[in-house]
């Protein structure tokens, strides 16, 4: 697993572009035109294959035209060039996808357009020349009044990747744990172990053992996935054609990459991991009493829900406080222990003030004694209980038995 | 010499009194019976020796001394409901369990070595426990109960799961343990295997124990002066003093009307037939759990 996971998350990647770019994709339009206007002309292009067939007679040869092209495109006999936009016809067995109606749309009005402008003594060069595309450079100014050069699109994006794997982790790590300890517990081997190790004990080393692999795993996957993404981006833009990516988003994807490099990519990995742990060990001792208090994985549904609706809210929520990283409702959640693990993950490259990642922090660390505290009062009942369904109202129960 | 000593113990579950005010020795070197019906605290009793969970009340003494956490380095248990890590090696659970109980990486290793060469299983030591039968995996279970040499070894249910052959190999094994001077306790409702094996027993019955003593002295005490015989001849004239259980050919069942002594049956038996055989028909265990429960 620790192999193939991020071969499988690289995959998932790879293999959409890969299929994409792919020859047998391309769609095949055949073209019958009627008419004798040299200007329109439509030019194939990475996705689309034209043919012309002007010669042929379109009520003999429609259905032997649609079975051996993906669509039959037909261009009336029109009186002027201005009726094209309102008089072309598409044939075809199945019924064309939106994205290519748009994309063989698109290239009829971008040469129409170019007509028309023609016709009205306008270069269209001009025009092109003409276009204006604003950037606007943010800076981040810091307490010192040092600029530091920021990027909108690369924070959005490493917010919602950063709070994304928060949100992964937490879950399976958090579950692994509860499954050993449903595994101990209905083997009834915990019964050997608590003899020799205190139950708190147990569950605690039991916790940090599985953070541990977590981290190394985690420390692999980063290797891993560096090694593979460097392969794969070798392999991809060689077979990507980069001259169809348009100037703009070249220069954008360049100015993204640099600006990722601008980003504190040390302090970021450092908040991450510790984020990642507070919210692990929070959520993961809560696993833990939820494994103890269930004789099977099924019944614990109870259980699980509750914990596992704040995880899956700030999950939801992550979007909108990208949205606007600084405001009532991202502070809020970026300090409740519960949700500052994804929350604050996804602020953290918008800027956080110190003293307020110190206070989430310290509220985290908090936060994870408290339930740590909790579940260890639930745990050391829990194991030993057999045999009962177990309610709400038994677990407080068991939070105020003594030893 | 007792191993263990267990005074007046209390042990509260929500207002129910899981063990009440319980009292018992335990003698070194020998085979401890605890029996009780389910639900008597038999369990509770148990993990209380393991220190899984601690007294409410009450004293332990443990060769002597209060029991501290280092004894139970001293003891080996063996719960009833059976498991291991599925997917671990037994090997290495056998040396995890080992080392959890305080014995050295080597010396471990060394004792696993034995006793698997001892019970035929040196080829199971790099398999999975989920490889193995559930037979296979007790009896690992039971090696990794004893391989730390515990004086006090507490065996739940030992012989469920087991083939004929397997509880017998068992069965030897815990007779070779307390040959060689540990003590073990016994809780099962497997009435044969208590007779088979056990010194003494203790019953327990809501939380109390209703008798304990070693299991000839429980059967004296419980015995109800019946005698069976067997003879040639015919048996003419009543037999005074007893009542006649029985009587068919050649076989006949006594009870005595007041205790009365042996030699007044026998007497009044010799004068009559050519007795071939005479016993005391002794209570059962069973018969005495049954009897004993009922009557509570």
């Amino acid at each position: 697993m620790t192999l193939l996971t991020p071969l499988f998350m690289i995959g998932v990647f790879i293999v959409p572009i890969l299929l994409a770019s792919s020859s047998e994709d391309k769609t095949t339009i055949a073209i019958i035109d009627n008419n004798k206007f040299k200007e329109f002309r439509l030019t194939s292009s990475l996705n689309l294959e034209y043919t012309y067939l002007n010669e042929l007679n379109l009520e003999q040869h429609k259905t032997t035209l649609i079975e051996t092209y993906d669509f039959l495109l037909h261009i009336p006999k029109i009186d002027s060039i201005e009726q094209i936009e309102s008089s072309i016809e598409v044939y075809s067995i199945n019924q064309m996808s939106l994205s290519i109606k748009q994309n063989v749309e698109n290239q009829i009005d971008k040469k129409l357009t170019n007509i028309y402008l023609l016709q009205s003594g306008i270069n269209p060069d001009q025009i092109k020349k003409s276009q204006s595309k604003s950037t606007i450079k943010t800076y981040v100014v810091d307490e010192q009044g040092e600029n530091t050069k920021g990027n909108s699109e690369a924070s959005f994006g490493i917010g919602l990747v950063g709070g994304f794997l928060i949100y992964i982790f937490i879950f399976m790590y958090g579950t692994m744990v509860m499954r050993s300890v449903i595994e101990e517990k209905t083997n009834r081997i915990v019964e050997i172990i608590i003899s020799s190790v205190k139950p708190f004990k147990l569950m605690l080393g039991k916790i940090i053992s599985v953070a541990l692999v977590g981290l190394s795993q985690f420390a692999m996957w980063i290797i891993l996935g560096f090694v593979f993404l460097l392969i794969a981006n070798g392999f991809i833009s060689t077979d990507l054609d980069v001259t169809n990516l348009n100037a703009n988003e070249a220069v954008l994807s360049s100015e993204i990459g640099s600006s990722l490099m601008a980003l504190p990519i040390k302090s970021l990995f450092i908040v991450f991991l510790i984020y990642f742990l507070g919210g692990y060990l929070l959520y993961g001792s809560l696993f833990a009493a939820i494994g103890s208090a269930s004789d099977q994985e099924t019944d614990n549904q109870q259980f699980i829900v509750p914990i596992t609706i704040p995880l899956i809210l700030s999950f939801v929520i992550v979007q909108v406080v990208i949205d606007n990283p600084h405001g009532g409702l991202a502070y809020w959640l970026s300090m409740i222990p519960f949700t500052s693990p994804i929350i604050m993950i996804a602020r953290i490259p918008f800027g956080v003030p110190l003293h307020e990642l110190l206070f989430s922090i310290s509220l985290l660390i908090g936060g994870f004694l408290l339930t740590t505290w909790v579940a260890a009062k639930i745990y050391r009942v829990g194991i030993l209980m057999y045999g009962k369904k177990i309610s709400y109202k038994e677990l407080w129960k068991w939070l105020k038995y003594k030893d | 010499m007792n191993i263990l000593e267990i005074k007046h113990v209390i042990k509260e579950y929500e207002n129910k009194k899981a063990l009440d005010s319980i009292s018992l020795n335990v003698n070194e070197g020998r085979i401890f019976g605890l029996l009780g019906p389910n639900g008597a605290g038999k369990t509770t009793l148990i993990r209380i020796i393991n220190q899984i969970t601690a007294p409410d009340k009450g004293e332990i003494l443990f060769s002597g001394e209060r029991f501290k956490r280092e004894h139970i380095q001293n003891i080996g248990y063996l719960p009833e409901e059976r498991g291991l890590y599925k997917s671990m090696k037994v090997g290495e659970q056998c040396l995890y369990l080992a080392q959890l109980k305080g014995l050295s990486k080597n010396e471990a290793k060394q004792k696993i070595h034995q006793w698997f060469k001892k019970l035929d299983m040196l080829d199971w030591l790099n398999k999975k426990v989920e490889e193995l039968s559930k037979g296979m995996a007790q009896k690992v279970q039971f090696v990794s109960t004893v391989l730390h040499q515990p004086k006090l070894i507490i065996l739940d249910e030992p012989f469920t799961g087991f083939d004929p052959i397997n509880s017998e190999i068992i069965k030897n094994e815990i007779i070779a343990l307390k040959e060689s001077g540990s003590t073990i306790i016994l809780s099962t409702h497997r009435m044969e295997s208590v007779e088979e094996l056990c010194d003494d027993i203790a019953l327990i019955n809501a939380g109390q124990c209703v008798l304990k003593g070693s299991v000839n002295e429980i059967k004296n005490k419980f015995k109800e002066h019946i005698f069976e015989v067997q003879f040639e001849g015919t048996i003419q004239n009543e037999i005074q003093h007893f009542d006649t259980l029985v009587i068919e050919s050649g076989r006949g069942i006594f009870k005595a009307k007041n205790k009365e002594n042996t030699h007044t049956l026998i007497k009044q038996l010799v004068e009559q037939v050519n007795v071939t055989r005479f016993n005391e028909k002794l209570p059962t265990i069973n018969d005495v759990f049954i009897q004993s429960i009922n009557n509570e």
